[in-house]
């Protein structure tokens, strides 16, 4: 019996969100071997995880199986079999969102979604997953011999222990030319911003900024802070703000370490989205607004008169801005 | 080009709620029952794609009879056909998907098309769970589409950036918010809606995969701190931030 992991390449090594999902597989492993698999990751992108349990990879190389969704699915579930794993562990983000559930199936595999708190076994995970967009929450388990999981990102710290060898192994699977597949043809950038999904602090805007003019007054904080900018729902519908930085119920779900919400009101629609931030302030010039409710520091006043003077004060700690 | 579109009925984005007494679902008492927002952009793009190509829409949801309601908004909106696959308890994803899987393989539709997520269980995983079933390819959050012929190319939303994709019929997709402006259905439509007919079936039995073990409301209490707009106060928030939350 064993785990695996499915890990993500990002610069010198793997995405955070990979080193989170190491470090909850390590937390119901009790034992059971820790594996993972990487599309087209070299050795020394490899090396950092050691510290976070993965002893053993499978390395899958070449872009013929990795730009193929449906070839990715097979791959890792073939992996799974190949390894025993009697779990299969993936992030929560639009990567394992989109393949998990093949995996599941290919496995017959119960697939708990999105999970935020874990426990139990590698044989029988126990999770808690958020719904109605956090306004409750389940706990689930599948009823399956195996199990598929993905992991709300940011939600689990990743932690290290002391460093150890990963030894890689090339994974070459079973390929059935003849699946058709959704093939990745290309990669688009936002311009310059952070992910405010993946971001580790938060600045959001609302309406109380009166114009998509004012915004500067946000991006200034964040940039204080090293945030990413992020916005409500009547903002982004009112043309101010792209879509992408929306949260909230209908845009993205957010939590990071430190989430400020500016000018925001507080809907209900846009707490479920921000409401698992680990340390909320809210600026807000109505000391009603339902907003200071969720908050754990208030400041009521003019956001306009605020702002800069938080921004500089913030500034002189971190030293940006 | 026949297109199925798959809805869903949730709790209004408002439904402040409650834990039922079976300690697992919520309590349904008084809450009111919407089309599932992302389910629009659903719907429209399917209509958008019968425009186009010719062809016929139709729209299914797994739930109960009172589901009903948002296969009416759906012929109300266009869609030529409606189906209930009647399912009072909608056990776990498995269940729901297995249902349309079974479904497409008797309809044989060019694309199926998803809202990306449902609002109430919220976790993502019908459209790619439908797609291996029946051994299609899909694409999930979409963001802009075209079809031509068998080819399909599309746009998908990942962290930070859009991916550029390409597939071919048959296909599933999942609409992302913004792909497209859905349209709001005029009162006559409405009305006659309401008297058009909705093939009911059931689906064939198969055991759930996940088991909830119970629901239960977050802790979501803050320290709530409250301060005014002085100098002294933002020196306070910060140095707050700073040494006792250590964020920064």
């Amino acid at each position: 019996m064993s785990i695996l992991v499915v890990l993500e390449p990002q610069g010198d090594g793997l995405k955070r969100s990979s080193y989170e999902a190491l470090t909850a597989a390590r937390s119901i492993a009790s034992g059971a071997a820790i594996h993972g698999i990487v599309f087209n990751a070299t050795e020394s992108q490899l090396s950092a995880a050691g510290a976070y349990g993965l002893a053993t990879c499978m390395v899958v190389a070449g872009s013929e199986i990795s730009s193929k969704q449906r070839f990715v699915a097979a791959a890792i579930a073939e992996a799974a079999a190949s390894c025993s794993a009697s779990t299969v562990i993936f992030s929560a983000n639009a990567f394992g969102k989109d393949v998990a559930p093949r995996v599941a199936v290919r496995m017959n595999a119960g697939l708990l979604a999105d999970c935020t708190e874990l426990s139990g076994t590698a044989a029988q995970p126990l999770a808690v997953r958020p719904v109605y967009a956090g306004k409750a929450k389940l706990g689930v388990k599948s009823t399956t011999p195996s199990t598929v999981l993905t992991l709300r990102p940011n939600v689990f710290t990743a932690k290290a222990d002391a460093a150890s060898t990963v030894a890689a192994q090339a994974f070459a699977p079973t390929v059935d030319a003849t699946m058709r597949s959704t093939v990745v043809t290309g990669v688009s950038k936002n311009e310059g911003s952070l992910e405010v999904s993946e971001a580790d602090m938060v600045v959001s805007g609302g309406r109380g900024l009166k114009g998509p003019e004012n915004f500067h007054l946000v991006e200034n904080l964040a940039k204080s802070l090293g945030a990413a900018v992020g916005a409500s729902r009547a903002v982004v519908d009112a043309g101010w703000r792209p879509h992408r930085e929306q949260v909230g119920q209908t845009g993205k779900t957010v939590s990071p370490t430190l989430y400020v919400a500016v000018g925001i009101s507080g809907a209900v629609q846009h707490l479920a989205g921000m409401s698992s931030s680990k340390i909320i302030v809210a600026v807000n010039k109505d000391k009603d607004a339902p907003i200071f409710s969720v908050a754990d520091y208030g400041i009521v006043g003019d956001a306009f008169e605020i702002l800069p003077r938080l921004t500089s004060r913030i500034g002189a700690i971190t030293g940006r801005g | 080009m026949n297109i199925l579109v798959c809805i869903s009925q949730v709790p209004d984005t408002t439904t402040r709620v409650a834990v039922g007494p079976d300690g697992k679902s919520i309590n349904s008492a008084g809450v009111k029952f919407i089309l599932n927002p992302y389910d629009e952009f659903a719907i429209e793009e399917g209509l958008r794609l019968k425009e186009q190509h010719g062809g016929t829409v139709t729209t299914v949801t797994v739930g109960p009879d009172t589901a009903k309601d948002v296969l009416r908004t759906a012929l109300a909106m266009g869609s030529d056909t409606a189906v209930l696959v009647k399912d009072e308890s909608r056990s776990d994803s498995f269940v729901v998907a297995s249902a349309i899987a079974e479904l497409a393989t008797d309809i044989s539709p060019d694309v199926i098309i998803f809202g990306r997520q449902s609002i109430d269980f919220d976790s993502f995983v019908l459209p790619s769970m439908v797609a291996e079933l029946i051994s299609w390819p899909s694409i999930t959050m979409v963001s802009s589409l075209s079809i031509n012929g068998l080819d399909v190319t599309a746009e998908r939303d990942i962290e930070g950036g859009r991916e550029q994709v390409m597939s071919s019929l048959p296909c599933v997709v999942s609409a992302q918010k913004g792909l497209n402006e859905p349209r709001y259905p005029k009162l006559p439509d409405i009305m006659k809606a309401k008297s058009k007919p909705i093939t009911e079936r059931t689906a064939s039995s198969v055991a759930p995969r996940v088991e909830t073990l119970d629901m239960q409301l977050p802790d979501n209490r803050r320290l709530n701190r409250v301060f005014g707009d002085s100098d002294a106060d933002l020196d306070q928030v910060v140095r707050l931030l700073h040494e006792e939350a250590k964020v920064i």
